[in-house]
């Protein structure tokens, strides 16, 4: 396939014009001079790979990770920043160093997974198992084929979200112990 | 009705037809819940409430409204974050016009009927909170900034209740899709409200806190916060946020009625009538929590910070997540 026949495909021009703006402001992340519009700029970059799953009819995922990344992580992100030290305007020690190890460090990141997936699917086009929506299918495999592996991320989570608690929680001092017993 | 239907079938045209009845849509019910929150704030405070404007009843209080904020300078501080302080507004904006897509409104009445309707509802909610937050840092305020931070924290809280509730509802109706769970509720011939009692009420009271009404109007809270995140804003811009946060209340009205009221379903109406009644039936039972909203905000004292936080994580979300279970049990018993 030429360049000039990819192009000529309508859904090619659709995945450019999402593809292209997501690139920018995933650059825009790391280039940023701001943290706060950095964390901004990661919003944008998660909308547009969502947008990229959208393309795909992977529904699910697209709005999973708007749900999960936009809804919550970024959030949290930016209550962090805003909660410690967010002042506006540039800051101009921010991404000055050490540009070159984490840029060639991202260029070989993204030459293994291009060569893993050319490698994997190559040409060759996927095709959809089974009956129903994606989403039907997706929750199906995940309750049958994928239960184990599921199970483990379930509990894996579980065990973040108790060492999360454990780090975060201060045991009370015997004196402390005591105030409070009084009250 | 036959030129209607032609007219749909062109995607472009269709597509043009529905972002015209959405952009008239939001601000006509954003004036009609706001002449409704002055008429019955005074009625339940025992005053008159709006008055000159256009007659006996002040119907045109709200249009005045709208003028005077065209006419205001758009003030923009002078430490303030320039382009986060102006795409702000538009994101919650954005947040609040992608709820109405799937909002069902009749029998086959819906902009677009997705397969995880009430999954994407949920999602795209989100949004507003980021446009919130990206406002309360951008006025480069410290009242502001403390509002914005205030709304982060309420609905990283809220978010869980409100998804745990209506995925009970979503293990009741077997589908995510928005006409799908009406439908359920046609079929299963009563309202799912009946039997998820306690997802209803835990949905209303995060719904409440998402939209950030009294009495968990903390991020604005004026006076601890002045405005919170609103209190830099003017003009048009101010006017965004001001519709919008009226449009939600409708559009989270409007998905509480789909999940837990029956949607445009009443019992005893024929179905050639719900092709036509559908849509003023939603209206109308949405109208009825929006009611139930305005009378919270004049009858209830604001909670407190921490009172807030412990009722979220103490009460609602091990609630909601034993009616979660419950329901399975339930489902898979009988």
């Amino acid at each position: 396939m030429t360049f000039a026949d990819w192009i000529a495909e309508p859904v090619n021009w659709a995945f450019l014009a999402i593809a292209l703006p997501t690139l920018f402001c995933g650059f825009r992340v790391v280039t940023a001079r701001n943290v706060v519009h950095a964390a901004l700029f990661l919003v944008a970059t998660m909308g547009g790979v969502a947008a990229l799953f959208l393309l795909l009819s992977a529904e699910f995922v697209a709005w999973a990770l708007v749900l999960i990344y936009v809804g919550a992580v970024i959030i949290l992100l930016l209550f962090g920043i805003m909660i410690t030290r967010a002042p506006t305007g540039i800051d101009w020690t921010l991404s000055g160093e050490q540009q070159i190890i984490p840029g060639v460090l991202a260029l070989a990141l993204f030459a293994l997974i291009t060569w893993a997936s050319l490698e994997a699917f190559g040409t060759s086009t996927l095709t959809v198992v089974g009956e129903g929506s994606s989403t039907e299918l997706l929750g199906r495999m995940l309750v049958t084929r994928f239960v184990i592996p599921f199970e483990v991320v379930g509990f894996v989570l579980l065990g973040a979200l108790i060492g999360g608690i454990t780090i975060a929680r201060r045991d009370l001092t015997p004196l402390e112990e005591e105030q409070r017993g009084a009250v | 009705m036959e030129l209607l239907t032609d007219l749909m079938s062109n995607f472009w045209i269709a597509l043009v037809l529905k972002l015209l009845v959405v952009a008239l849509i939001i601000p006509l019910i954003g004036m009609v819940i706001g002449f409704a929150e002055m008429k019955l704030s005074a009625k339940m405070q025992a005053r008159v409430g709006p008055y000159f404007a256009g007659g006996r009843w002040g119907w045109a209080q709200l249009i005045a409204d709208g003028v005077k904020f065209f006419q205001k300078e758009d003030l923009i501080p002078r430490d303030a974050d320039r382009p986060v302080f102006k795409v702000a507004p538009i994101v919650v904006m954005a947040g609040t016009v992608a709820l109405f897509v799937v909002i069902p409104w009749g029998p086959g009445v819906i902009f677009r009927d997705l397969d995880i309707g009430i999954f994407y509802a949920l999602a795209i909610s989100s949004l507003t909170t980021v446009g919130v937050l990206m406002a309360g840092w951008a006025s480069g305020n410290k009242y502001s900034l403390i509002g914005g931070l205030r709304a982060a924290g309420q609905l990283i809280a809220y978010e869980l209740p409100l998804v745990f509730s209506a995925v009970a509802v979503v293990i009741m109706a077997g589908t995510m899709s928005m006409q799908g769970i009406v439908e359920a509720q046609v079929s299963a011939g009563y309202p799912f409200v009946l039997l998820q009692l306690v997802g209803f009420v835990v949905f209303m009271i995060a719904a409440l806190a998402e939209l950030s009404r009294i009495p968990f109007d903390l991020p604005i809270a004026e006076s601890e916060l002045v405005m919170g995140y609103l209190t830099e804003y003017s003009g048009f811009r101010f006017l965004f946020f001001f519709l919008a946060e009226f449009a939600n209340m409708f559009s989270m009205s409007a998905i509480a009625v789909t999940l837990f009221l029956g949607g445009w379903h009443l019992p005893g109406i024929p179905a050639d009538v719900l092709e036509f009644a559908g849509p003023l039936i939603l209206i109308g039972k949405s109208f009825l929590l929006v009611f139930a909203m305005i009378w919270f905000r004049w009858t209830f004292p604001r909670v407190r910070q921490d009172q807030l936080q412990s009722l979220a994580w103490k009460w609602l979300i091990p609630i909601s997540l034993a009616n979660v279970i419950l329901t399975g049990v339930f489902k898979v018993v009988l």
